[in-house]
């Protein structure tokens, strides 16, 4: 018993990390129908600028709102550098921005930072906390809330605002979007914005647990990927549940399989989802009215 | 136009070709990963490097000679390495060649060396590296091999018989599990649990509960590096399991105490090199005059801690400009029958005593006994 509730505390650690990094993608996904491979380097950059304003003197809070606003700065930037001026190109020719934007920033964060592994302190200690013989970190319990509260902002934002709405609007169909008013250059740096932010704060919360350094992205981003594809893309619900899933598989595969098999099982669940639901677990059917 | 260029390039080439040989009579080729996946590696590979030819030139180099070094990064890629290799022996004509960060870009080297008879130092820890032994291949790190002997040695010490082992899926984990298993048998160590986890991996716990359950175990083995070992170390604190944890010589650096946090290192052991507890080496150790004067050059120069790494550059360096001091010469001949006969050359990683089957030329005094107390390394014995 207290050996499964120690493969499920494991699973919702790892679980947490994976939600938080898809949670990143749902924002740019939905406004422009764009997987942003960036998103990783977003989550690295968040550590990263946190590591290092707190070396230089800054208190940890103060250093983690650093680095969201510098990382949501940067997000800004890689729109209206990189994106922007490819209006009109098909999507996939926006999704091999990202990956050389991703490319970029981590060559950028070797130059500017180091090549060495960081860390800085968890935020209430280290002392694990025991539940019937099984143990949980708390800074995993600060990851687990912290992506359910980025899940709920998002649904919200995209369920009862006008302005997520409006998101939702413009990755429909971005000339109608514009016919009825939806200012859809603002809607796309918005939405890189808080992709940017999100993936900085979800940078804030795990580094204490996962350490972090330049190279820290891609790994994210893919797993990350991986847990939005199997809860649904571009669904805040999705997104949370499909990476919880996906950290919950790998622990069980882990503890009663073998070690050596957890990825293998991961992406065979995945795989068997997408081909009976490729819509995703929590994704709904998108029809195209003509 | 064609006739011009006929008569230019050869007489460009001279030109060439002279400023080179009276600028600088002794060339030395390098190829180490100072980015890419094994950067924390080849990054202070580098910087030794680099710190040292410009040390060695100030001395006025070797026999009076100033030494030119030609370094290229190859970024941890095995085909990279390779047209490097081929461009420093075709292009840049060097004597010898240093680097190989990885066990992959070493071979990749080695090979292209061998066929050419440039002597080769590499700088990474697979025994394939020098078993078999080729002509002109050396190498300056301990083999994994010789790290689990280490360790086998300290737990017999102890009256362990039954341990886990969770190793990482990199190269250097599997490989150091693959050794582990294969010499384990010699000490009656009996491996009853054994468990792997990828280096990205966020948390261990589900394998080291696992671990924790084998039945009769008295201690745990962690053969990686990078960040897995310190969440591996974390972990196992977390789960509150009280039997002794080794790490392998691939954390041992203040980093690892560091990222994995005081109170959960606090009593690990690993097999390390003496540059890691310089301040701690007896006055009498043959090591400790080399020690300390590289790690106050490199932390000095760079405003960062030594690490192991590092000092298998030093090391590989030390041994060619020894070789070539001694053998007097800039022929690859006499520059490998020189490495062959090194005795008692004191590095940063042990005491080299090098001959004709022996390309490595340590042994396992050259590893010492470290455990983490108080936060800080401590010799074992």
């Amino acid at each position: 018993m207290s050996e499964l509730l120690q493969f499920l505390f494991s699973g919702l650690t790892v679980g947490a990390v994976y939600a938080l990094v898809a949670l990143g993608f749902t924002i740019i996904y939905n406004a422009s129908g764009v997987v942003n491979f960036a998103q990783g380097e977003f989550v690295m950059l968040g550590g990263m600028i946190t590591v290092f304003a707190h070396a230089a003197g800054l208190p940890l809070p103060l250093a983690a709102l650093l680095a969201i606003a510098a990382t949501a700065a940067i997000g800004v930037g890689l729109n209206k550098f990189a994106i922007e001026p490819a209006r009109g190109a098909p999507v996939v020719s926006l999704i091999i921005i990202t990956i050389g934007a991703s490319i970029f920033i981590r060559g950028a964060a070797q130059l500017i930072f180091d090549k060495q592994i960081h860390s800085f302190p968890s935020f209430s200690g280290d002392d694990p906390i025991h539940v019937m013989g099984a143990t949980i970190l708390t800074q995993s319990l600060w990851a687990i809330g912290g992506a359910f509260a980025v899940f709920v902002g998002l649904w919200l934002f995209f369920t009862r605002t006008i302005l997520g709405r409006a998101v939702l609007a413009t990755s429909n169909n971005r000339l109608a979007a514009q016919l009825v008013g939806i200012n859809t250059d603002f809607v796309m740096t918005l939405s890189f914005t808080l992709s940017a932010a999100i993936g900085a704060f979800a940078g804030v919360l795990i580094t204490p647990i996962t350490m972090t350094s330049y190279d820290v992205g891609l790994g994210l981003a893919l797993k990350g990927f991986a847990g939005a594809m199997l809860g649904g893309m571009g669904n805040p619900k999705g997104a949370f549940a499909g990476g919880l899933l996906l950290g919950l598989l790998e622990a069980l595969t882990a503890g009663y399989l073998s070690s050596q098999y957890k990825e293998a099982a991961a992406f065979v669940v995945i795989l068997a989802v997408l081909f009976f639901m490729p819509q995703g677990l929590f994704g709904s059917k998108s029809t195209d009215r003509v | 136009m064609i006739k011009t260029l006929k008569t230019t390039v050869p007489v460009a080439l001279i030109a060439l070709g002279l400023t080179g040989a009276a600028h600088a009579e002794i060339k030395l080729g390098a190829s180490v990963s100072a980015t890419g996946p094994a950067a924390f590696l080849g990054d202070p590979e580098a910087k030794t490097l680099e710190m040292l030819v410009e040390e060695l030139n100030a001395k006025g180099g070797i026999n009076g000679e100033e030494v030119e070094l030609v370094l290229y990064d190859d970024g941890g890629d095995a085909n990279k390495a390779r047209t490097f290799a081929t461009r420093l022996i075709e292009d840049d004509e060097v004597q010898a060649i240093i680097g190989g960060t990885t066990t992959g870009t070493s071979m990749s080297i080695l090979s292209v060396a061998e066929d050419a008879e440039v002597p080769f130092i590499s700088l990474a820890g697979a025994i394939d590296i020098i078993q078999p032994v080729k002509p002109f291949t050396f190498k300056t790190p301990h083999t994994d091999r010789m790290a689990c002997q280490k360790i086998f040695e300290d737990m017999q010490k102890r009256s362990i018989t039954k341990i886990g082992m969770i190793s990482g899926t990199d190269g250097f984990g599997a490989s150091m599990q693959a050794q582990c298993k294969d010499v384990v048998a010699e000490y009656d160590i009996e491996i009853v649990a054994d468990e792997t986890y990828d280096p990205k991996d966020a948390d261990m716990t589900a394998q080291l509960t696992k671990i924790k359950n084998a039945a009769g175990i008295q201690a745990v083995l962690n053969p990686g590096f990078g960040q897995g070992p310190s969440i591996v170390t974390r972990n196992y604190k977390q789960l509150g399991i009280d039997l002794p944890l080794y790490q392998s010589h691939g954390v041992a650096s203040d980093g690892f105490i560091e990222l994995a946090g005081k109170d959960a290192a606090e009593g690990v052991r690993l097999p390390g090199t003496a540059l890691l507890v310089a301040d701690l080496l007896a006055d009498d150790d043959a090591q400790k005059p080399v020690v300390a004067a590289y790690k106050k050059a490199f932390e000095d120069r760079y405003e960062m801690p030594v690490s192991t790494f590092g000092g298998y550059a030093h090391d590989g360096f030390a041994l060619m400009v020894n070789a070539i001091t001694a053998a007097g010469s800039n022929e690859p001949e006499a520059i490998r029958d020189a490495l062959e006969s090194v005795a008692g050359l004191a590095g940063t990683t042990g005491i080299y005593t090098m001959s004709a089957e022996d390309h490595l030329g340590l042994d396992l005094s050259a590893f010492r006994m470290l455990e983490v107390r108080n936060g800080a390394w401590s010799i074992v014995e």
